[in-house]
């Protein structure tokens, strides 16, 4: 077999293969945004409003002033931390569905800490320090449902669920008990540890949430990228998500494997709970998560568990949230909450059907290339 | 083609007839010309290698797949594309290869599951245990209908699988494969009913690819080879010889020497049993002692004891299900042993992990690629490195130029097509992707080479390619462990063939003293 | 006479978790994980308060549950059965949806950010009545018998029988003719009624849908579920005990023996030991999750 309709065949195949994967990628999220458009805009039109104007107050009340868009890049953050966490162990096959009582008890960590060091000690020693209290114990949190999972084969899913809700009210018992202030369900300000507001350094954001946990949160998300696709252990790890029996037999320790992945993924819920612990308020209080761990799974979903993606969705599903807020005068907030849950929904469904309809194509596609190849080429096989 | 060797057609109404099927899956034609005729009070073999598209034409009688062309006759009407329900309703049951039982409940329940004998809105059970009882003494099954078939043995869950067509009225039952668990006495017991069945008028159908069996229970034989029928004949003054002639088609001569040259004289000096004696002193596989259990707790290798030199082949024939699944994974360190011991060039395994074993010199080819061989999703390079990814590792990473380079090698040395290593291994066919298993294992520094299935579902010219492989290791002085269930190519490759029967070597031979016929029984353990 | 309160207090906080939990068991019965009961029952609860207002009566309310019910199983089915979505994403979904579209509804129909107006119930007030007076609730009696009922359906009935089967292999079931599909569907919208069911119990006797209002509890039933092995009669039991835990707990509110968190805690954490292992194995029905 030579010649140039074998090579013109393999590389038509290489192509279809690229784009498919490509649109496999890409499509459900798009799919997914537009159902939310149309529901959107059906929802609006039920409350006597136009569309248009809503969407645009939406846009100004976010994108289009500093305060807003601090508020975007806040919430933003919190969403990268818990949707790298959702992808994460998705890509080792686990569903974290914990990361709203991994998030809590990271900020937890932290703030326990940063009440317990001496005020004077400098942010060079102190952040870092907070910061790992927070991973480390977003990670215990974590670990917990990952050795059930590796020892037992127990659901990660349920365990995760119940986690949370044991995480939530312990640390709802602590706080309640042994550390409030009188009035409230918040600790003493911390202090040290606290991270600068982005307004610290530019001005035009004052007033507005966003702070240096951003950073943070992008580097997060840069080592993940490169922990998944450039490493040995992203190797193995994503191996036993697609295929753990063929990454046993390469050699890869699986249960090892899930319940460090799992660790891994609540220390960066953990690390979302340092936002508003270190990075806004100074101070942990009960309930302080308000679903962003669940939403991390959306915007994990919407960003295909790619850590590229995981941002750019983060930064779509912050925009929707602070959009509810902007366009709570004409509109109900929870339009937006239901929008979330719309593009949910959607992009679960899109994925699988999507997936079906181009391998069908592309089954097709290379079925009559191979004919071609061998009408071409030589004798049938 | 639909050559009628030794018979006239049949006379008479004919219970099935089937006319030029046709059955694609995405790009894989596996019947591309296939009939069958079959008249009533017959037990009819459907026979053929692997692949050679026997359980989809009875899926297609069945109702389980429509074909894309051709005509399916029961009893004289036309039946193409019918659905497994008309099937079922109008007396055709097929007993499956893989038992579709419900583990959780009892014999009774799932012989009624979908028509349950009624009292009032509730399942009358007792009616229901009585009904299969009475089913069981009138064909000579026995089976406890209030037993959970999670407790049943396989050769007495087959017999509920046979029960569930019974008690729905089937007067046409297909069996595929039935034999590949049972035991002997299971074996006698399974071909009683058959003939029971067949003597009240009703009709056998039997896939199956033992020609001892074919000649033992069988009226009537089909032959089927690459998606097509190629040959009917009488049972009667049939050979397995004829059989297997017909069976393997274009390499008659190379597969007659294979199956027909038997070395008289070596067959009269060779005893049945396993070659016992101190190990040889160029053994680089040695297994001693070995008892292993199977996923279910039974045991699936009683003390076996063998070993591999190096510059051969050992072939172990058999079918599948008698251990040699088991056997090689805990070779690989995939399987705890119960007791036992190996040792890979002298050196103890136990206690190594798989990619220690690995790193001392062992290559495994997996029976099963699609599920342990390959990450499916992962580019061919990916898949080139598995196993091996500690290789490619640098303090900052994997190093991609180098995983990159090593994937050009392999893919043009052992001409894995298309050529591109970024592909993801689920674009390939079967035939290519197994190369990427074999690239991977042979490819590299190896001592040790465990091979099972080798050539399964792979197309010729990719079977010819790796069988090359094979042997080239063999002659650089590797020791290679071939598994296989297909007798022909082991018998084209090993020097040395062992019969691996219900976990243990019950004969192992030189390859000048074996053939299909001698190692047939073995296989079957008819011989003990 | 503390004893017999107790008890019809035990009983009165179980009804919601007994038919949510019914519904849980069928639900994962037939291969579908219960993940959306918590969103099922408040979807209930809000078309119950939305039937009791528009209707004037309870009975509108427990029709107007069912019908939320309805819509929100058939969201669930047609993304898990027909487009085989994963399951555990869907139901998180599901219950996001059901939060957000109550509040959202809450004030476009009731201009209320919290909870809708006083809506009608079952009776059952005073003081000194209102233990007797649940029983005049009809809810109540189907909370009670409806893990019985499914008990009996499951182990004495032809579709209990093709249930039990579709849930360990549907391949069986398949390869004999039962329409794996419609009992799946079936399945879903029994399960949907019931939970919703357990939510419109709620609501009409508070005599109103407040926000959030079943708080956790859809996931309460769940551990029920895991706990009880899927076996309705063990279920149902788990769901009592967590009913008798919460109990003893507002009647010991002011003795202050053990913190009212941990109370709360106790159905997660039993679930979380079941399923390790540790008090005899919860193994789910083999093929849960399994529709992709």
């Amino acid at each position: 077999m030579s010649g140039p309709s074998a090579s013109g065949a393999a590389g038509s195949a290489s192509l279809s293969a690229t784009t498919l994967r490509a649109l496999e990628a890409v499509l459900p999220p798009v799919v997914a945004l537009c159902i939310a458009a149309v529901i959107g805009d059906l929802l609006i039109l039920s409350f006597g409003e136009s569309p248009a104007a809503v969407y645009a107050l939406l846009i100004k009340g976010t994108w289009g002033n500093p305060y807003g868009i601090g508020q975007v890049l806040y919430k933003t953050t919190t969403l990268t931390c818990t949707g790298l966490a959702f992808a994460l162990a998705g890509r080792a096959g686990l569903f974290n569905v914990g990361a709203e009582g991994q998030l809590a008890a990271g900020g937890f960590g932290a703030a326990l800490l940063g009440l317990a060091l001496p005020s004077g000690l400098p942010g060079l020693l102190a952040v870092p320090l907070c910061v790992m209290a927070a991973m480390l114990t977003g990670a215990g949190v974590g670990a917990v449902p990952g050795v059930l999972r590796a020892r037992f084969g127990a659901s990660e899913v349920i365990v995760t669920i119940m986690l949370n809700f044991i995480v939530l009210a312990l640390l709802n018992w602590v706080v309640s008990t042994h550390l409030h202030l009188p009035e409230t369900l918040r600790t003493p300000d911390i202090h040290a540890g606290t991270l600068p507001r982005l307004a610290d350094w530019f001005a035009v954001f004052s007033g507005s949430a966003a702070n240096a946990v951003l950073l943070l949160a992008l580097a997060a998300a840069a080592a993940s990228w490169w922990l998944l696709f450039r490493t040995r252990s992203g190797y193995e790890l994503r191996a036993v998500g697609l295929q753990p029996d063929a990454a046993e037999y390469g050699g890869v320790h699986v249960p090892r494997v899930m319940w460090t992945s799992m660790a891994l993924s609540g220390a960066l819920a953990g690390l979302g709970g340092v936002n508003f612990v270190l990075g806004y308020k100074g101070y942990y209080e009960d309930g302080f998560a308000g679903g962003a761990g669940f939403l991390g799974i959306a915007v994990a979903l919407v960003g295909r568990n790619h850590p590229f993606g995981i941002v750019l969705s983060a930064l779509l599903f912050a925009t929707l949230s602070q959009g509810g807020l902007a366009v709570n005068a004409i509109v109900p907030k929870q339009l937006t909450d239901i929008l979330t849950a719309v593009v949910i929904l959607s992009v679960a469904t899109a994925v699988p059907e999507v997936q079906r309809q181009l391998r069908a194509a592309a089954a097709s596609t290379m079925a009559a290339l191979t004919r071609a190849q061998q009408t071409s080429g030589g004798r049938a096989s | 083609m639909n050559a009628v060797l030794s018979t006239d057609a049949p006379a008479g109404p004919l219970a099935i007839d089937i006319e030029s099927v046709v059955k694609t899956f995405g790009g894989v034609v596996a019947n591309r010309d296939a009939s069958l005729q079959v008249p009533h009070g017959e037990i009819h073999a459907l026979v053929g290698e692997n692949g050679a598209g026997k359980s989809t034409l009875m899926r297609v009688l069945a109702g389980m797949y429509a074909p894309d062309a051709g005509r399916v006759r029961v009893n004289g009407q036309d039946v193409t594309g019918w659905k497994t329900t008309e099937a079922i309703a109008a007396g055709v049951g097929m007993v499956h290869q893989h038992f579709m039982l419900v583990p959780t409940l009892t014999v009774a329940e799932n012989v009624v599951l979908g028509i349950e004998p009624r009292a009032g809105w509730q399942v009358d059970l007792p009616r229901a245990v009585r009904e299969v009882e009475a089913l069981c003494r009138k064909c000579g099954l026995h089976v406890d209908p209030e037993a959970l078939v999670a407790d049943l043995s396989v050769g007495e869950a087959q017999r509920v699988e046979i029960l569930k067509a019974l008690y729905r009225g089937a007067r046409v039952l297909i069996l595929d494969e039935p034999t590949a668990v049972l035991s002997p006495p299971e074996v006698q017991e399974l071909w009683t009913v058959l003939r029971a069945l067949r003597d009240d008028g009703g009709t056998v159908v039997l896939i199956t690819h033992k020609l001892d069996e074919v000649i033992a229970v069988s009226d009537t034989i089909t032959v089927m080879r690459a998606g097509a029928t190629v040959s009917r004949f009488a049972t009667a003054g049939t050979t397995p010889r004829d059989i297997a002639r017909a069976m393997v088609g274009r390499d008659v001569n190379l597969h007659l020497d294979a199956l027909g040259a038997v070395d008289a004289a070596a067959l009269s000096t060779t005893s049945a049993a396993p070659t016992a004696g101190a190990p040889r002193r160029d053994a680089r596989l040695v297994v001693h002692n070995l008892h292993l259990r199977s996923d279910r707790g039974t045991p699936a290798v009683s003390d076996l004891s063998f070993e591999v030199a190096g510059g051969e082949i050992l072939g172990v024939a058999g079918v599948e299900g008698n251990g040699q699944t088991e056997l090689l994974e805990a070779i690989a360190g995939l399987r705890p042993l119960q007791q036992g011991r190996i040792e890979l060039d002298a050196r103890l395994l136990s206690g190594l992990s798989v990619r220690q074993r690995a790193d001392a010199g062992l290559s495994h080819i997996p029976e099963d690629r699609h599920r342990r061989g390959l990450v499916l999703d992962y580019s061919i390079a990916d898949n080139l490195i598995l196993g091996q990814q500690h290789r490619f590792t640098t303090r900052a990473g994997l190093d991609q130029a180098h995983i990159q380079r090593h994937a050009a090698e392999q893919v043009a040395r052992f001409d894995i097509r298309p050529p591109l290593p970024a592909l993801p291994a689920r674009a390939l066919s079967g035939g290519n992707q197994q190369k990427i298993v074999i690239a991977r294992e042979m490819g590299r520094d190896f001592g040790v080479l465990l091979a099972a299935q080798p050539t399964r579902g792979v197309d010729v010219g990719a079977i010819e390619f790796i069988h090359a492989q094979l042997r080239a290791a063999r002659d650089a002085g590797k020791a290679i462990l071939l598994i296989s269930a297909d007798l022909s190519e082991v018998l084209a490759l090993a020097d040395r063939v062992a019969v691996m029967y219900r976990g243990r070597f019950v004969t192992v031979l030189p390859r000048q003293a074996c053939s299909a016929e001698l190692l047939g029984p073995y296989m079957t353990g008819a011989a003990a | 006479m503390m004893a017999i309160a107790f008890l019809l207090q035990t009983l009165r906080i179980a009804v919601p978790y007994l038919l949510a939990a019914a519904g849980g068991v069928l639900s994962e019965r037939v291969g579908v994980i219960a993940l959306g009961l918590e969103g099922l029952m408040l979807s209930g609860a809000f078309g119950a308060a939305l039937g009791a207002y528009y209707g004037d009566s309870a009975w509108a309310g427990l029709a107007g549950a069912l019908a939320a019910g309805a819509v929100m199983t058939t969201i669930l089915a047609v993304a898990t059965l027909r487009f085989r979505a994963n399951q555990v994403v869907v139901g998180v979904a599901i219950n996001l949806i059901v939060v957000a579209g109550t509040r959202y509804f809450l004030r476009l129909i009731f201009d209320s950010s919290s909870n809708s107006p006083r809506v009608a119930g079952f009776g059952g007030e005073g003081v000194g009545n209102a233990m007797l007076a649940s029983f005049t609730n009809p809810v109540v009696w189907i909370g009670l018998v409806t893990l019985p009922a499914l008990g009996w359906v499951l182990y004495r009935t032809p579709f209990g029988l093709r249930v039990r089967a579709i849930g360990e292999k549907p391949e069986a079931a398949v390869s004999l003719g039962v329409n794996v599909m419609r009992l799946r569907v079936l399945g879903l919208y029994i399960a949907g009624a019931m939970a919703s069911l357990g939510g419109a119990y709620l609501a009409l006797d508070q005599h109103q849908f407040t926000d959030g209002m079943t708080a956790g509890r859809g996931f309460i039933a769940l551990a029920a579920v895991i706990f009880g092995r899927w076996q309705p009669a063990r279920v149902a039991v788990a769901c009592l005990l967590f009913a008798a835990a919460e109990t003893l707990q507002i009647q010991l509110q002011g003795a202050q023996l053990v913190p009212s968190q941990f109370v709360e805690m106790i159905p997660y954490v039993l679930t979380i030991i079941a399923l390790a292992g540790l008090v005899g194995r919860s193994t789910a029905p083999a093929a849960l999750g399994k529709t992709e």
